[in-house]
């Protein structure tokens, strides 16, 4: 079966591409990122600001048993409705340089869209080190995904 | 000893996976680690050794203080690492979608 979901990493590229088919119409899934109650609920972080225009900023904030332990921010430099998002993103409290992302969200048909995610590192080395770190965003991550890795390992 | 299966093990636990995620970004004293936890700090420690005995954080000493970080060679053995990145963003947008298609506008 054919992945939803696909990473772009090219080798030595200091350049991540994220791409994901919705059978959503292209509206709906460009409302999931401007609402931030919507944005809350599938991202499974606390939204603490979220201003949806040219030189506006944004800050996320992820918690664990009542504690902050991930928070992020950034400027958003465009927001074109239905069309596309470019923003900094900075992770709090840590020695990754600010990356540059740029969301483009494209019409499929009545019912479905994509969403394409362009994240640019300051270098290839940063790239790779935040690939290597899903849990600096996966606190979410279901346990049975972990399971299934890790027993292919053995 | 079964290198993999403790690894495996480290991270079926939620506290010592927001352990992880903790000092993804920063090393960290055992003490700073055990303050942002409502467990009890014996409790938390005996998640650090785990997390270091399986070589998922390494240990630094630096003047009097022992300083936690994680090992990335040992997360990348965890999987091929793109894996475990892909599947994260595709679990959120599957949970995009899903909310989504039940979205009534107000």
């Amino acid at each position: 079966m054919e992945q939803k979901t696909k990473i772009h990493a090219e080798e030595g590229k200091q350049e991540l591409v994220i791409t994901r088919d919705f059978d959503l119409p292209l509206e709906l899934l460009f409302k999931a990122y401007e609402d931030a109650d919507i944005v809350e609920q599938w991202m499974g972080t606390k939204v603490l600001k979220l201003e949806n225009k040219k030189h506006g900023s944004w800050r996320y904030e992820t918690s664990y048993d009542g504690n902050v332990v991930f928070s992020a921010n950034g400027v958003i430099l465009e927001f074109v409705s239905n069309e596309k998002i470019t923003r900094t993103f900075e992770m709090e409290n840590s020695a990754f340089p600010i990356q540059l992302e740029f969301f483009e969200f494209t019409s499929l048909s009545e019912n479905s869209s994509r969403v394409t995610m362009q994240i640019v590192f300051k270098s290839v080395s940063f790239r790779d080190e935040l690939l290597k770190m899903p849990f600096a965003y996966g606190l979410n991550m279901a346990h049975d995904r972990l399971q299934e890795i890790v027993t292919r390992l053995k | 000893m079964n290198l993999r299966r403790d690894v495996f093990q480290a991270i079926a636990d939620p506290t010592r996976r927001a352990i992880l995620l903790l000092v993804a970004t920063q090393s960290m004293t055992a003490g700073a680690i055990a303050s942002n936890f409502n467990t009890a700090r014996p409790t938390v420690s005996k998640h650090l050794q785990i997390l270091t005995e399986c070589e998922l954080l390494q240990q630094e000493q630096n003047g009097r203080e022992v300083y936690y970080h994680l090992n990335p060679q040992k997360m990348k053995e965890i999987a091929d690492f793109i894996e475990p990145f892909r599947k994260m963003w595709d679990d959120r947008f599957n949970k995009l979608e899903s909310i989504m298609k039940n979205y009534k506008p107000q």
